[in-house]
């Protein structure tokens, strides 16, 4: 029963493909994983938007949208997206006069086509991945650099300065990024000896303990779970690393240009992108849709990857009302010299966590722990002083004479 | 410690969100359509026509002296005279706009115009919702739409308005007393001819002091209205001009 209830959606799924002639089983089997990937994630992205402002509102004790209203009926607020939606649609498109057309048309294709593709190989349940990749890790980073081109195409081909200086800071600031998110999946790669998502869960499963063993219950997996927190925060271009897009500071950045159903595109994209990667810190520290203790197994997997998919991305929100935006050299600085080396150092204790893994001693055990949090903890601080240059001080201005 | 800040900037935020939820006394923002915020009496966005009783067109302060309508910076308002006279408060004929529009897509609201106007014809207004569907004509308002009663003016601005009713009554009764005095000077200069310098004295004492006896009454006529435009003026100025220094 409980079985059934868990594997549901992935018996539907062969009961539909089942039904149609054989020719076609295949483009049905791709479409029926897909649709509902679209539909789930497109909900998600239209509720997000409305939380989002209410929590940011709540937040600064604002009360956020409450207007919006259905044939008269009061809905708090709630069918903001479909307004937002209309609103969107029949905008005008404007295209300015010296833009280079195609380029500048291709770019929110080029950022939303990617950004989809990302969830293919996140699985969302217990065999509930669209593609079991063997490589799934790599193809999900590989594919999901693939917005940087398109922020590089939006702001180039809009022939605006701050257009081009929003281009510019997402470059710079998306490839910082990065290496540090790259690096600090490698330890749950190294230990979890596999490519593939699904296996990378499977990992961390309860097995014969009590508890589940999610790769964040360890000092190295904590270490890199922030790390890659943060980097995946830069990476989908969020507050507090919104540079690219710095209202304040260059207008809109790359999306200045950008109007009606496109800039809806980016939007989305954006949106999109954040949920994959949401999803991915998920699978590799999280026990994508693992339950955390053997009691709790009878709770359906697609529920538990959504109960931890739903709290990374509140935690998003949660960080961009309380956070203020960065300077472009502050925002370098801590990629290369706080996080780069964090998850560098992490690699050898992750590799020194797998080693002493094998200890038989007494007290083993408390050993393993304390020499890696130690390592882990240690680096922390010795880096976070050296970002604050050893102090901290009220700046001092130096006017030109 | 770094991250040390942040857990407590998150600490705050999630106390902002909880809060709001409970305490509403927390909430910044008001309702706008539905609520509107006490009005503040400094607030100033287009300019009106203030007039006196009950005739809007009879109890217009502006004289059409189209002094406003030369120091206005983007130029936006057009006077045109009209050629009948009317009687200002004090009685004495006085010119009338004939036309008198403002465009406040042009106003900027900076308030030159009733820094400037010596007949506190002219006040700045408070009213904000002004949008409309017409980007031009809409937009221009005319003698009509621009008038607003005296009392009006009192609601808004409390303070200026008592201060200059309380100058122009004080005008209006200085002019009485003037009229009376010349009236009784005429009268008894028509029964005694001889003691012709006596009486003078009698009607400048009545209205200025610092007049000199042998002041004959059409020189000393302009005191008082000189009076009555230059003291007021001080008041609608001070509170646009900042005290940076103190
Ligand atoms: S407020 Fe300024 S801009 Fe507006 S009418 Fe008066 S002088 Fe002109
Ligand atoms: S300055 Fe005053 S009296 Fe003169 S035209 Fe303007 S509003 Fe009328």
């Amino acid at each position: 029963m409980i079985d059934s209830l868990d594997q549901i959606f992935v018996s539907l799924k062969h009961w539909l493909v089942g039904l149609t002639p054989e020719a076609w089983q295949p483009l049905v089997s791709i479409l029926v994983s897909i649709v509902p990937i679209m539909a789930l994630f497109g909900t998600c992205f239209a509720a997000t938007t409305i939380f989002e402002r209410k929590i940011l509102g709540r937040a600064q004790n604002r009360l956020g949208p409450n207007r919006v209203r259905a044939f008269g009926v009061k809905t708090f607020g709630l069918l903001q997206p479909i307004a937002d939606g209309i609103k969107m649609l029949t905008k005008e498109d404007i295209v300015p006069f010296a833009a280079d057309k195609v380029v500048h048309f291709l770019a929110p294709v080029v950022l939303t086509t990617p950004a989809w593709m990302l969830f293919s190989v996140i699985p969302l349940g217990r065999n509930m991945a669209a593609i079991d990749l063997d490589a799934g890790i790599l193809f999900f980073f590989a594919v999901g650099s693939a917005s940087e081109l398109a922020v590089f195409m939006a702001g180039w081909s809009s022939k605006n300065k701050y257009s081009l200086v929003g281009s510019m800071r997402a470059i710079a600031q998306m490839i910082s990024y990065e290496v540090p998110l790259v690096l600090s999946t490698i330890p749950v790669l190294m230990l979890a000896g596999t490519l593939s998502p699904s296996q990378v869960v499977e990992a961390q499963g309860v097995g014969t303990g009590f508890f589940a063993h999610w790769f964040v219950f360890t000092p190295w997996g904590l270490s890199g779970f922030v790390v890659f927190l943060i980097a995946a925060t830069a990476e989908s271009n969020r507050s507090p690393f919104d540079l690219p897009e710095a209202e304040s500071e260059i207008i809109a950045g790359f999306l200045t240009e950008y109007s009606g159903f496109k800039y809806a595109l980016f939007f989305l994209g954006e949106y999109i992108g954040l949920f994959a990667v949401a999803g991915m810190a998920v699978t590799l520290f999280l026990g994508g849709w693992q339950a955390p203790c053997k009691a709790l197994e009878f709770i359906p997997s697609y529920l538990w990857f959504f109960g931890k998919f739903a709290v990374l991305i509140v935690f998003f929100i949660w960080v961009r009302a309380t956070l203020p935006r960065l300077r472009l050299d502050q925002l370098l600085a801590l990629a290369w010299r706080f996080l780069v080396p964090l998850a560098l150092i992490n690699l050898v204790v992750a590799a020194l966590w797998h080693f002493m893994g094998s200890w038989q001693f007494i007290a083993a055990m408390p050993v393993r722990w304390g020499i890696c949090a130690m390592l882990v903890v240690l680096p922390f601080v010795w880096f976070a002083r050296l970002l604050n240059g050893g102090k901290v001080a009220p700046r001092k201005y130096r006017y030109a004479e | 410690m770094l991250g040390l800040g942040i857990i407590k900037g998150l600490v705050e935020t999630g106390r902002n969100f909880v809060g709001s939820y409970f305490k509403p006394e927390r909430l910044v923002t008001i309702q706008y359509p539905e609520k509107h915020l006490p009005p503040v009496e400094a607030a100033r966005t287009i300019p009106f026509l203030v007039y006196d009783g009950k005739d809007s067109m009879k109890g217009l302060r502006c004289t059409a002296c189209t002094i406003c309508e030369t120091e206005c910076p983007p130029k936006c308002i057009y006077i045109v005279k009209d050629t009948v006279k009317k009687p200002d408060y004090l009685g004495k004929m006085q010119n009338q706009p004939k036309v008198f529009d403002i465009d406040i897509s042009v106003c900027m609201g900076c308030g030159i115009c009733v820094e400037v106007c010596p007949f506190e014809s002219i006040k700045m207004d408070q009213v904000f919702e002004l949008s409309g569907s017409d980007r031009f004509g809409a937009m221009l308002l005319h003698k009509a739409q621009l008038v607003k009663s005296n009392d009006y003016f009192g609601e808004i601005c409390h303070e200026q308005a008592t201060q200059i009713n309380a100058a122009r009554a004080d005008d209006v009764r200085k002019a009485e007393a003037k009229a009376k005095a010349d009236a009784d000077a005429k009268a008894k200069a028509a029964a005694v001819a001889v003691s012709n310098a006596a009486a003078g004295v009698a009607a400048v004492a009545a209205s200025s002091m610092t007049a000199t006896p042998g002041t004959t009454q059409p020189d000393s006529k302009p005191a008082p209205k000189a009076a009555s435009t230059s003291t007021p003026l001080p008041a609608p100025s001070k509170p646009t001009v900042p005290s940076a220094t103190p």
